[in-house]
C-alpha cells in the first residue's frame, strides 16, 4: 500500500534510480485491483496480461537505460476511463451496444502517455456513454464509493475516481462534459481537473457533446494532475478544436506563491439548497486563502441559474447527432431479427442503448427537429453566450473563482435513478464551466459528519490552468487531509 | 406542456429507436418533464444576443495537403457486425 500512496514523481524517481522495477509496481497495482474490485466494480476491463508483458519489457529496457534517458512515466501503470480508445483493448463506453468493441487505434492522449513510457492496466467504469452523474447507468453495473459502499462514486468518471481513491489506480484519465471529472473526484476525495476546452486533444475520446467534452486527469494529488497535464496537453492535428497555444510547465506553477492573487466567491453558488456542511468547508478554504494574502471578494454570475437547463438542451442535441453512428453497421452490435434496414437500425438501438442514453437522444432529436430548433437549440446557444459573458465580467475583477463542486456529498445508490431531473441537478455547479470552456479543478477540502469527502472547485480563466493548480496545491498542502478511505 | 403519444412515437422514429409499449408512456412522462424543465430559459430575454456554438474562436485550421496513412482496412472492419473484408454488409435496401 505504501508504494501505491506515492506520487507519480516519487515513483518516477524510484524507477529512474533503479530502486523499483516496473514489474513490481504493475504487480502492486494489479494486486490492489484484485483486492478491491469485488467491492467497487471500478473497472470494466483489466488488461493484466498485457500490462505484465509490457512491464517485463520495461524491466529489461530499464537495465539498459541511463537515468536521464528514462521518460516521466516509464513503467508507471495508469487506468483509463472506458470511453477513451486504447489500441487493441476493448472499449465499451459502459454500453451494451459496444460490449465487444475493440479499439482500432490509440487516442492522442494515450499515444502521448505511451511515448512517456506509461503502461495501461485497465479501463474504468462510467455512466453509459458518460451520460450520468453516478455511474449507475453503466451496463456493467454501478461502481461503489470507497468511502461508503452504499453510496455512488459520482459520475460519469466514477470508476476512475473510485479506483484512484481506493488506490487500485495510481492515476487515471477521465472525461468531463458537464462535471464528469470534478463531481466524482469530489465524491471520492481525489483531485479532478477539467482543462480548458482545446487544451487537450479529444481525438480518440468517444464523442458525447463535442463542444463541451474535454479529457483530464483524476489523481491523488494536485501535483500528479499537473504531472499528467504536462504530458497530455497541446495542439493535435487530429483535433481541429485543440488550441494552438503554448503549453507551460504546470509543475512550475506549484510554488505556493498565492499572495496577491484575487479570488471571487460567486454569490449564486452559495444559495439555499447547498448542504450547510459543504458550504462551511468551501468557505473555510476562502478564509485560509485570505489569511495567506489572497484577496477574496464576492462576485456575481447572474445567469448561472440557467446553466443546467442550457446544458440539457445543448448536450443531448450534440449527443443525438454523435450517437447516430451506432446503427448496427460499423460498431459491433446488430439486432438479430429485423424486417429491413430501417427496422435493423431501430431494433439495434432499442436493444443496445440504456434508458438514459435513449432519453438524451430523443430530447436532442426533438429540440433539433423542424420547427423546434429556434425555440430550444438556438435559444440555449444564446443563453450560453450570456453565461460565458458572466464569467468574462467576473474575470475582469478576479483571477479565479472558489465554489462548491456539488451541492451535497455522495448520495445513496438508487436515490436519484427514477428522477432524471434530480440527477441532472447534482451537476449544477460544474456545468457552467463546460458551457464557457473554462478550466476547473476539484480538490478535497474536508469531510461532512457522515465522514464523506467534500470538494472545493476552483475555476480559472481560459488557458490559465496554472493559477488554479497553484492555489489547489497550496490548499491541499495546508489542509493535509487524510484522503485514503478504509476499505 | 405534455408530449402526446404520437409525438413520442414520431421522435423515436426520427431517432431510430424502437419503443416497447410500456416504454412509450414512461418516456412520454419523462421527456415532457425534461422539456418543461428547460422551458425556464424562456424567462430570459435573448433578443440581439449572438449564439455561442463553440468557445473556440471560429477560424480555419489549415495544413499542407500531404498524403498520409489512414486506418488500414483490417482495422476499419475489425468491429463490423458483418463484413467480407472489403465492405460493410447491410440488409438489402433495394426492393425488386
Amino acid at each position: 500500500m505504501e508504494l501505491l500512496n506515492k506520487s507519480l514523481r516519487e515513483l518516477h524517481t524510484l524507477i529512474k534510480r533503479k530502486e523499483l522495477k516496473p514489474s513490481e509496481l504493475v504487480e502492486a497495482v494489479l494486486k490492489r485491483i484484485e483486492e478491491t474490485e469485488s467491492k467497487l466494480n471500478a473497472y470494466i476491463t483489466v488488461t493484466d496480461e498485457k500490462a505484465r508483458k509490457k512491464a517485463k519489457i520495461a524491466d529489461e529496457e530499464l537495465a539498459k537505460l541511463s537515468e536521464d534517458e528514462i521518460p516521466e512515466l516509464f513503467g508507471i501503470p495508469l487506468s483509463i476511463k472506458d470511453n477513451i480508445n486504447v489500441e487493441n483493448v476493448r472499449m465499451t463506453c459502459a454500453s451494451k451496444i459496444l460490449e465487444n468493441f475493440v479499439s482500432p487505434y490509440d487516442a492522442t492522449v494515450i499515444k502521448r502517455l505511451r511515448e512517456k513510457g506509461a503502461i495501461f492496466v485497465g479501463k474504468n467504469n462510467l455512466d453509459e456513454f458518460a451520460m450520468g452523474s453516478s455511474t449507475e447507468t453503466s451496463y456493467f453495473g454501478p461502481t461503489k464509493n470507497p468511502w461508503d459502499l452504499e453510496r455512488v462514486p459520482g459520475g460519469s468518471s466514477g470508476g476512475s475516481a473510485a479506483a484512484v481513491s481506493a488506490r487500485s489506480a495510481l492515476a487515471s484519465l477521465g472525461s468531463d462534459t458537464g462535471g464528469s471529472i470534478r463531481q466524482p473526484a469530489a465524491f471520492c476525495g481525489v483531485v479532478g481537473l477539467k482543462p480548458t476546452y482545446g487544451r487537450v486533444s479529444r481525438y480518440g475520446l468517444t464523442a458525447f457533446a463535442s463542444s463541451l467534452d474535454q479529457i483530464g486527469p483524476i489523481t491523488k494529488t494536485v501535483e500528479d494532475a499537473a504531472y499528467l497535464l504536462n504530458i497530455i496537453s497541446g495542439q493535435d492535428s487530429k483535433d481541429a478544436t485543440s488550441a494552438k497555444i503554448p503549453v507551460p510547465d504546470f509543475l512550475e506553477a506549484l510554488n505556493g506563491e498565492v499572495k496577491g492573487l484575487k479570488a471571487g466567491l460567486p454569490k449564486e453558488y452559495f444559495v439555499e439548497g447547498v448542504d450547510p456542511e459543504v458550504k462551511e468547508n468551501v468557505l473555510k478554504v476562502a478564509e485560509l486563502l485570505e489569511k495567506n494574502g489572497v484577496s477574496v471578494e464576492e462576485v456575481s454570475l447572474p445567469n448561472t441559474k440557467y446553466a443546467v437547463e442550457t446544458y440539457y438542451i445543448i448536450a443531448p442535441a450534440e449527443a443525438s447527432s454523435n450517437l447516430g453512428r451506432y446503427d448496427g453497421v460499423r460498431y459491433t452490435y446488430r439486432a438479430k431479427d429485423y424486417k429491413d434496414l430501417i427496422d435493423m437500425y431501430c431494433k439495434t438501438r432499442a436493444e443496445g442503448f440504456g434508458d438514459e442514453v435513449k432519453r438524451r437522444i430523443m430530447i436532442g432529436t426533438y429540440t433539433l427537429s423542424a420547427g423546434y430548433y429556434d425555440a430550444y437549440y438556438l435559444k440555449a446557444q444564446k443563453v450560453r453566450t450570456l453565461i460565458y459573458q458572466g464569467f468574462q465580467n467576473a474575470f475582469e475583477k478576479v483571477d479565479f473563482l472558489i465554489t462548491p463542486v456539488t451541492p451535497e456529498t455522495a448520495f445513496k445508490i438508487g436515490e436519484k435513478t427514477d428522477d432524471p431531473i434530480k440527477m441532472y441537478l447534482s451537476d449544477i455547479f460544474t456545468i457552467a464551466v463546460n458551457l464557457a470552456g473554462l478550466p476547473g479543478i476539484s480538490v478535497p477540502c474536508g469531510f461532512d459528519s457522515k465522514g464523506l469527502p467534500i470538494g472545493v472547485q476552483l475555476i480559472g480563466k481560459a488557458f490559465d490552468e496554472e493559477t488554479i493548480l497553484k492555489v489547489a496545491d497550496f490548499v491541499e498542502k495546508e489542509l493535509k487531509l487524510n484522503t485514503v478511505p478504509e476499505l | 406542456m405534455k408530449l402526446s403519444r404520437e409525438e413520442v412515437l414520431h421522435i423515436a422514429k426520427l431517432a431510430r429507436i424502437e419503443l416497447r409499449e410500456e416504454e412509450i408512456e414512461k418516456f412520454r412522462e419523462q421527456l415532457s418533464e425534461i422539456l418543461n424543465f428547460v422551458e425556464k430559459l424562456n424567462e430570459l430575454d435573448t433578443e440581439g444576443i449572438d449564439p455561442k456554438f463553440s468557445v473556440v474562436p471560429p477560424e480555419n485550421v489549415l495544413r499542407e495537403d500531404i498524403p498520409g496513412l489512414s486506418l488500414p482496412r483490417e482495422k476499419t472492419f475489425m468491429n463490423a457486425p458483418e463484413t467480407d473484408g472489403e465492405f460493410f454488409i447491410v440488409p438489402k435496401v433495394v426492393k425488386k
